[in-house]
């Protein structure tokens, strides 16, 4: 460990307000990537479903006015 | 296949000369960008000449990107960009056509003005010769590199604003290497290198950016 | 020679085996950032003449190889999107694109931040910063003309197109550090000679870039499974996914 302490760590010699800036925005930028992906999937998927379900309920329907 | 494309540039500059606002808009944005500089930074000289090659260059290549738009635009309109597409002759041909007209409506114009630079911005006679050279060689290469982003924005309705943001990353090379030419000439220096590397984008350019074009055209209309 | 690759042009087999290896690169991702961040932010030694502000250089490197090499694999896609009428080739333009745009992005902030202690500004037009700043304008124009179409078909082919006019400027970047006098330092890893950085700097810095370019990886092939999803949407193979028989 090159840091005697967290304080230690935390200041990077000096130099922490750069160091921990440059982490913070990429740990943000990757992540808010990553989170829209999965979010991008599941909003996908829920559209097929409800894409399913709506043509579902549209053939049900159908079948209904014939048969009245 | 040449008698075409000579027919092309030829219907080209008679349809531009028939809205001649089409040709000379762009060309007076372009001197009234370069004469606010002086009245807006003030008029001493040394000033002048050191912000020279800058001033010039933005000014061409945001009056390239302001007459782009026309290059297809009109011909998309009317559908006559289809049946140029439906020819026998390589689209790569025509599109070169129309390119090189357009240059001829808007390149050539500025070379033409640019003596007046020479005066408004007072370039000495060795920063003239450069300036001269690094726009007859890198005007050509606006007009069929933006070409391509042109084609690929065509179709769409805003078109215009996205075209701005495809094109200018690849002006970006010719205006460094440009404004470099002529700031070694405006300190005596020798300036064949730039322009060796702009004389180099521009063989590139005209080689090869008819294929991108073409194929941009066909995405574009289908 | 190439037929096994042939089954992987249909959507199905692409997306089956994009999943089987997802779980996997991302696993190599967490554990090789992990180990890599960890060693070297805590237990590199510091810089003689940087102190500890050299310790972005983790952050830095990685992500501006990586901007370069994402683009390099967009355009490589874009080539045989074109080239054999892919596509899923496509796709892969439009996985990968808003990745590049990113890392690039962090290539950029991290310098600017490494570069405000180190050399007194945050940002110079110096030849190597200028043209990564023009990759991310071609990301971003990429990313435009993607979404500007409404049909992805040709969105994709569009996008192709532009991403493989945009690919000369990766030499242009790759090599701006010799062509030019640059404030930017020369490169320290090259294929001939021993790397000018000290070993205990170096192995935290190599852990880094396989961890970066697994996350690269992995995000890639977690987009390409959205794009994939997408416009094949209406597919028997895509409902039999999602949509449970009653």
């Amino acid at each position: 460990m090159q840091f005697d302490s967290f304080s230690a760590f935390l200041a990077m010699g000096g130099y922490g307000f750069y160091v921990w800036l440059a982490v913070a925005f990429s740990v943000l930028t990757l992540g808010a990537l990553t989170v829209s992906t999965i979010v991008k999937r599941r909003q996908i998927i829920n559209e097929i479903k409800n894409k399913h379900q709506r043509i579902q309920r549209m053939r049900a329907a159908e079948k209904m006015e014939n048969t009245l | 296949m040449f008698a075409v494309f000579i027919q092309v540039i030829k219907r080209e500059l008679i349809t531009a000369f028939r809205r001649k606002s089409d040709i000379l808009n762009p060309l007076w944005f372009f001197i009234i960008v370069i004469t606010l500089f002086p009245l807006g930074i003030g008029p001493e000289p040394n000033l002048l000449l050191r912000i020279a090659p800058g001033v010039i260059w933005v000014a061409a290549l945001l009056s390239a990107l302001l007459s782009m738009e026309r290059l297809f635009r009109d011909d998309f309109l009317d559908g006559s960009l289809e049946q140029l597409m439906l020819t026998e002759t390589p689209l790569g041909v025509i599109v070169s056509a129309k390119v090189v007209a357009h240059w001829l409506l808007t390149g050539l114009p500025i070379l033409f003005v640019s003596p007046l630079l020479a005066v408004f911005l007072s370039l000495d006679a060795n920063t003239f010769m450069a300036t001269f050279i690094t726009l007859l060689l890198g005007t050509p290469v606006l007009s069929f590199v933006g070409a391509i982003g042109v084609a690929l924005t065509v179709g769409l309705r805003k078109g215009g604003v996205l075209l701005s943001l495809l094109i200018l990353p690849l002006f970006i090379p010719v205006l460094i290497f440009a404004t470099s030419a002529i700031d070694a000439a405006s300190f005596g220096v020798s300036y064949s290198g730039p322009v060796a590397i702009l004389g180099a984008m521009l063989v590139a350019s005209v080689t090869l950016s008819p294929f991108a074009i073409a194929a941009s055209l066909r995405v574009s209309l289908s | 020679m190439w037929k096994w690759l042939h089954p992987y042009a249909k959507p199905e087999k692409s997306y089956n085996l994009a999943g089987k290896m997802l779980p996997w690169f991302a696993l190599f991702s967490a554990i090789s950032l992990t180990i890599g961040m960890i060693w070297g932010f805590a237990f590199a030694p510091a810089d003689y003449q940087q102190g500890d502000s050299f310790r972005i250089i983790y952050l830095h490197v990685p992500a501006a190889s990586l901007s370069m090499g994402a683009y390099l694999s967009m355009a490589i896609a874009a080539f045989i999107g074109l080239v054999w009428q892919l596509k899923m080739a496509d796709m892969a333009v439009a996985a990968i694109a808003p990745i590049g745009a990113v890392f690039t992005a962090i290539a950029l902030f991290t310098g600017a931040v490494w570069g405000k202690p180190m050399w007194g500004a945050w940002w110079v037009w110096d030849a190597r910063l200028t043209s990564e700043l023009i990759l991310l304008f071609l990301y971003l124009g990429v990313i435009a003309i993607y979404g500007a179409f409404s049909d992805k078909l040709l969105a994709g082919r569009a996008a192709g197109i532009l991403a493989l006019v945009g690919v000369i400027n990766l030499p242009i970047i790759h090599y701006s550090v010799e062509w030019w006098n640059t404030l930017h330092q020369k490169a320290t890893i090259s294929k001939f000679d021993k790397p000018s950085m000290d070993t205990d700097m170096l192995w935290p810095l190599l852990i880094n870039l396989l961890g970066f370019g697994l996350l690269f990886g992995t995000l890639t092939l977690m987009r390409f499974r959205n794009e994939l999803i997408t416009r094949e949407s209406h597919r028997p193979w895509v409902k039999k996914l999602f949509i449970e028989d009653k």
